[in-house]
């Protein structure tokens, strides 16, 4: 089978973009990537479209009404947190089977002031949020953090200075909703949302897309091998059975499963990563899933954090791009634009934020219910 | 549910919460006879070990410990803050979320692992034709 690369990608400055649509705004993303990739809407075979809240709307198709309906195959995803890395997946999927050769993954997001995510607490009857605890994903995301203090003792405090790192990361990332250092008294100080999450422990609701140009071995030879970047694992799990899932959703297992899957297909290990993108939509989340990724051992993740180990310049820099936290979250887009931030670094085109000699890295998603999305990309030149 | 329209009075909250003719209310689990995996709502195969129709309803215990928590500040409008999200793992298997009450909503008052136990009470909400629900909290129990 031919192996994949990523020959263009590119996303937009996240924002809040009131006046724009859906479409327009993974138009333009696509169009960028084909800019960097050097190739037209004519050249490309598919499309696939990842976006959450409008998820029977057709957006892959309404993108082509922006960019040009040339009649291609479109597939429009949707999976919770985990779309954006599962539309490209579906590319990777369709060239991996010798089916196309070019194809254009869009993932976009317009979630503007959306307020608080989940806790619907649906069924008849009376509203069950605040009556049997809390379905906010604020609270959903606490109570997963407080599993590990249970555990291990992680505190407020270690919680809190991932936040304080990703905000710092964002300082040097233009295309981040905030570019604002957030000081740990301040972090701590702020909002408290759902204990442990403060206000600045909270992932950013934004409008973004972002946007990859998909090639063959083949296809990338004719393009030109000097900037593609190899998918070196594309991994999509679900979550298994365990004791508490339903009430309590697991994005534990389904992580460690997706990064055992990847590291065995990319045939390398976590201590051969030179950064890694993780799914920080709260900050206890990034804790946990330092861990999940064997970026240390089991228990040790509040001490990685402690020794700066995961910021920039510390032993594997995690969210260089700011995160979730800082640079914002839009559902679908998130899944290709932390493959578009290692793509980056990758190149040696992060500018400022550069990690130097970068050649292996990892992105990672969750949507809860549950999906693990997980890449593993390697420089090529 | 059947019980609520034999006997008038509040509807359960949610449909694992059992309120029999007579004896007190209980929340009622369904449990995999092949793997013994419990679940909250009714299936016909188990989620776990993927068994056709070997599914049985369980009652579950009013007794258990806090496995987690989280204080929430901020919630939907109209919903009343702060208050304890709890996820509870109840004595003999079964793990139910819901509030944490008669403690004080502090990091400092709460313990993970600390004994709680089961408590029924009608609802401070009504639905919309004003029927009564009742519903369940948990409580921190002396042991």
């Amino acid at each position: 089978m031919s192996d994949v690369y990523v020959m263009g990608i590119d996303m937009i400055k996240f924002g809040r973009f009131p006046e724009r649509s859906v479409p327009q705004l993974g138009a333009e993303a696509a169009l960028l990537a084909f800019d960097d990739a050097g190739v037209a809407i004519q050249d490309i075979e598919a499309l696939y479209c990842g976006n959450l809240m409008q998820a029977n709307a057709m957006v892959g198709q309404r993108i082509l009404q922006e960019i040009g309906q040339t009649g291609i195959a479109v597939t429009n995803s949707s999976n919770a947190c985990a779309t954006g890395a599962t539309a490209f997946r579906e590319g990777w999927t369709a060239i991996k089977a010798g089916i196309y050769d070019l194809v254009l993954v869009v993932g976009v997001e317009q979630l503007g002031k959306a307020g608080l995510l989940g806790g619907g607490g649906g069924g008849r009857g009376i509203p069950k949020e605040g009556l049997l605890g809390s379905g906010t994903m604020p609270a959903v995301f606490a109570e997963a953090g407080m599993e590990h203090s249970h555990k291990y003792g992680t505190t407020f405090e270690q919680f809190a200075k991932v936040s304080v790192k990703n905000h710092h990361h964002s300082v040097k990332n233009s295309k981040s909703m905030y570019q604002k250092e957030t000081p740990l008294d301040m972090v701590m100080n702020a909002e408290m949302i759902a204990y442990p999450n403060t206000k600045l422990m909270c992932s950013v609701n934004v409008d973004g897309a972002a946007a990859a140009v998909l090639a063959s071995e083949r296809k990338a030879r004719e393009l030109g091998m000097g900037r593609a970047v190899r998918v070196k694992a594309s991994v999509l799990t679900s979550d298994p059975f365990t004791e508490r899932d339903l009430v309590m959703p697991d994005v534990n297992t389904c992580t460690r499963r997706a990064a055992r899957q990847a590291y065995e297909m990319a045939g390398v290990g976590p201590q051969d990563l030179d950064l890694v993108e993780l799914h920080d939509c709260f900050a206890t989340a990034e804790i946990l899933h330092y861990e999940n990724l064997g970026l240390c051992a089991d228990g040790e993740a509040g001490k990685l954090i402690d020794e700066g180990e995961t910021a920039h310049g510390g032993r594997i820099p995690v969210n260089v791009s700011g995160g979730l936290l800082s640079k914002g979250h839009p559902l679908g887009a998130t899944g290709v634009a932390n493959i578009y931030e290692v793509s980056t670094h990758l190149r040696g085109e992060a500018g400022g934020r550069q990690v130097e000699g970068a050649r292996l890295g990892l992105t990672h998603v969750i949507g809860l219910g549950s999906a693990c999305g997980i890449h593993i990309l390697e420089k090529v030149a | 549910m059947a019980e609520a329209a034999a006997a008038p009075g509040p509807l359960p909250v949610v449909p694992f919460l059992k309120i029999p003719d007579h004896g007190d209310p209980y929340l009622e689990g369904q449990r995999c006879r092949e793997c013994g995996a419990i679940f909250l709502g009714e299936r016909s195969t188990c989620s776990s070990c993927s068994t056709r129709d070997r599914i049985e309803p369980h009652k579950l215990a009013s007794t258990g410990t806090l496995y987690v928590y989280s204080i929430v500040h901020r919630s939907f409008p109209g919903v009343e803050v702060p208050y304890v999200s709890a996820v509870v793992d109840l004595d003999g298997g079964g793990t139910v979320k819901g509030n944490l009450i008669n403690i004080e909503p502090t990091p400092e008052k709460i313990q993970m692992g600390m004994p709680v136990e089961v408590i029924f009470r009608v609802a401070p909400i009504k639905d919309r034709e004003g029927n009564e629900y009742l519903t369940y909290y948990f409580q921190p129990r002396e042991v």
